[in-house]
């Protein structure tokens, strides 16, 4: 890529800092205020690693996934991809930039356009890519389709997204996702919409993408139990910020922040006990993020809440054990609870 | 007619729509009991008419209906019998209602909470509307909804607080029978497990009987007293909670529940090869026969129901 470099480490994607505000009006003009959706977020990516985002609606991870896409502008931070920050390529570089970072949507059937078949879908981003020979767009539509298994491919080429099934409908947006060969894939929830016995077969899929292409992924979800056997590292966000980051045994066996142990314990195996007992909750709901709670965002709903500093100051970043980091002051100085 | 104790009881229930391609068999005799106070869960991937069952207990029935037959108890009363205005009257609503599924977006935007779950209670029991506001707010405060949010609207609830509101006007009524057509699907974890330690307090304190029809097998274990598995318009297996979770016995519910990844056990999830069989001419014999790992010759005839370790399982491995 033709962008000159800033950061010299080997991450395929460095977020430093990143705020996303958004402005709010009154009578379409009087500064009211920002949603302040993503508010501080660093984390770094390697070539050929997946990370699951895992985080509650309006925790702010979609528009963390939009900035990176570039779709967003941030109020503040960096995003430095393959050593170029993002927000200073002008047109013809943010069209590369897009190539080089796939896109797999929620909603597969409204992710695909339902007037084209999927030779067109697939051929369309390399149109506008410039990919001019049709016999080249051909043979990667074909390469492709093989790749994510949906063989015989002649058989696919001329349906229509109404012809495939829910399976099938989110392997063609893979498909789309790939056909440019990315270096990074975002993945918004991509098995939400899908059936129990599917939803693995899709992930496996990505999975050997991933390791097939030395492809990094950025999984987003609010499901702990999927990214836990599809990913290596987890990430923790709660009302715009990281709460946890950690390797997925790690932060399975051992959950630090108490938002993400309250998330563990919510999140039901399938086991008869779970009839029999109530769980445990914390109360309340996420805050708005017009007006966030200061010091730490969970403090209103946490149960070892500590008076006069976790209502007041906002958490560094502490890290009690080696590369498992969290915000939380109950990590501080070695004051280890347990 | 028998009597015995249940309070539902669904005999060959078939409810077949006419499309012009044939008909769909979305439901092709469904038995099914359900007893006092008891939770049952209604297990299957989309399109295995788990909803289409619910829609036929209930008599909500689109246009194009094919066949509709059977017979289904309610407290002993076969309420296949009674005409469209007695049952509208008698049964919906005052005896069995139900939470649709993504209810919470159904919410009228421009009518007040308390209006719209006092409306069962305005209509079917022609009370008074004081009087039916006030029992409103009594549901309403029973399901963990502040009382004065009835003067609220919809835009003004968190999705949980409007799931919340949408249950309250199904038990407004004090029915015995609600069927929860994936009542938590579009929430978030924290929200869904508040959501079913309410219909935990509910069933407890209200002694309502609840058919929870879903696809998400780890939540379904978070009510479940028993559970069904439905497959292509069929029930494969009923069994108790206790002992399906650990160990169901038909292929398909086996590998349904490998399927699921766990969260506090280290097991690799695996998936089932194949599509479940269209509905319009469904395969003859065993219908998970084609993806089935543990089929045999039998399995080209129609497997009846085998009892099996309590188990009720149409599979050929238990004759």
């Amino acid at each position: 890529m033709a962008i000159a470099t800033e950061a010299s480490n080997n991450s395929l994607i460095s977020v430093r800092d990143l705020r996303v505000w958004f402005e709010l009006k009154r009578w379409g003009m009087i500064h009211a205020g920002y949603v302040k959706a993503v508010d501080g977020v660093d984390f770094d990516l390697h070539p050929g690693e997946a990370i699951g985002i895992v985080g509650e609606s309006g925790c702010g991870k979609t528009t963390l996934m939009r900035t990176i896409l570039g779709l967003i502008q941030p109020e503040n931070g960096k995003i430095i991809f393959n050593g170029g920050d993002i927000s200073k390529l002008d047109d013809k570089e943010m069209q590369t930039y897009r190539s080089e970072v796939g896109y797999v949507q929620q909603d597969p059937y409204g992710a695909l356009p339902p007037f084209m078949d999927l030779q067109r879908i697939l051929e369309e981003p390399m149109i506008i890519h410039g990919i001019k020979s049709k016999k080249e767009r051909m043979e990667r539509i074909k390469d492709v389709l093989r790749e994510i298994k949906m063989t015989p491919v002649e058989d696919f080429l001329d349906k229509f997204p109404h012809m495939l099934s829910g399976g099938q409908q989110q392997r063609a947006v893979i498909a789309r996702a790939m056909v440019l060969e990315p270096k990074l894939l975002v993945a918004d929830e991509p098995v939400s919409m899908l059936d129990a016995s599917v939803r693995v077969e899709i992930l496996r899929l990505m999975q050997d993408l991933q390791t097939s292409h030395n492809l990094a992924v950025l999984y987003i979800t609010h499901d702990l139990s999927t990214v836990r056997y599809f990913t290596e590292r987890i990430f923790v966000m709660y009302a715009g910020k990281l709460v946890e980051k950690a390797k997925v045994d790690e932060l399975i066996r051992e959950p630090q922040h108490p938002y993400t142990q309250a998330l563990m314990t919510a999140t039901p195996d399938p086991d008869y006990e779970n009839a029999l007992t109530y769980k445990q909750v914390p109360p309340g709901e996420p805050p708005s993020l017009v007006n966030p709670p200061p010091g730490c965002r969970y403090h209103p709903r946490c149960p070892h809440m500590i008076e006069g500093l976790c209502d007041v100051e906002d958490p560094p970043r502490f890290e009690p054990t080696p590369h498992h980091f969290n915000w939380c002051w109950l990590y501080d100085e070695g004051q280890k609870w347990s | 007619m028998p009597e015995n104790n249940k309070l539902l009881r669904v005999e060959d229930l078939k409810l077949y729509f006419s499309t012009n391609m044939g008909a769909v068999q979305a439901v092709d005799e469904v038995n099914l009991e359900l007893g006092y106070n008891e939770a049952i869960v209604v297990l299957g991937e989309s399109g295995c008419g788990k909803t289409s069952f619910a829609r036929g207990v209930l008599r909500l029935l689109p246009r194009n209906v094919d066949t509709y037959s059977g017979r289904v108890y309610l407290d002993n009363i076969d309420i296949m019998e009674l005409n469209d205005d007695q049952f509208r009257r008698d049964i919906r609503w005052e005896q069995m209602s139900m939470v649709p599924q993504a209810a919470m977006n159904a919410l009228n935007p421009v009518l007040k909470i308390g209006d719209q779950v006092a409306e069962p209670l305005i209509s079917h029991q022609s009370m008074e509307k004081e009087q039916a506001w006030e029992k409103a707010r009594e549901m309403v405060e029973h399901v963990g909804v502040p009382g004065d949010f009835l003067n609220r609207y919809a835009f003004e609830l968190s999705g949980g607080m409007r799931q919340r509101v949408i249950l309250a006007m199904a038990l407004v009524t004090t029915p015995l029978l609600v069927f929860l057509d994936e009542p938590t699907s579009a929430l978030d974890v924290l929200t869904q497990a508040n959501i079913f330690n309410v219909l935990k307090r509910l069933k407890k304190e209200l002694k309502v009987s609840f058919i929870l029809i879903t696809h998400d097998v780890a939540t379904s274990s978070e009510l479940a007293d028993r559970v069904a598995v439905m497959y292509a318009g069929q029930i494969v297996e009923v069994g108790h909670a206790s002992t399906f979770f650990k160990a169901p016995l038909h292929p398909y519910s086996e590998m349904l529940m490998k399927s699921v990844p766990k969260l506090k056990v280290e097991e690799e999830p695996t998936f089932i090869t194949g599509h479940p069989p269209s509905l319009l001419g469904p395969p003859k014999g065993c219908r998970f026969a084609e993806r089935c790992p543990k089929r045999f010759d039998k399995c080209s005839q129609e497997p009846p129901i085998f009892m099996a370790k309590g188990h009720k399982v149409k599979c050929w491995l238990y004759e």
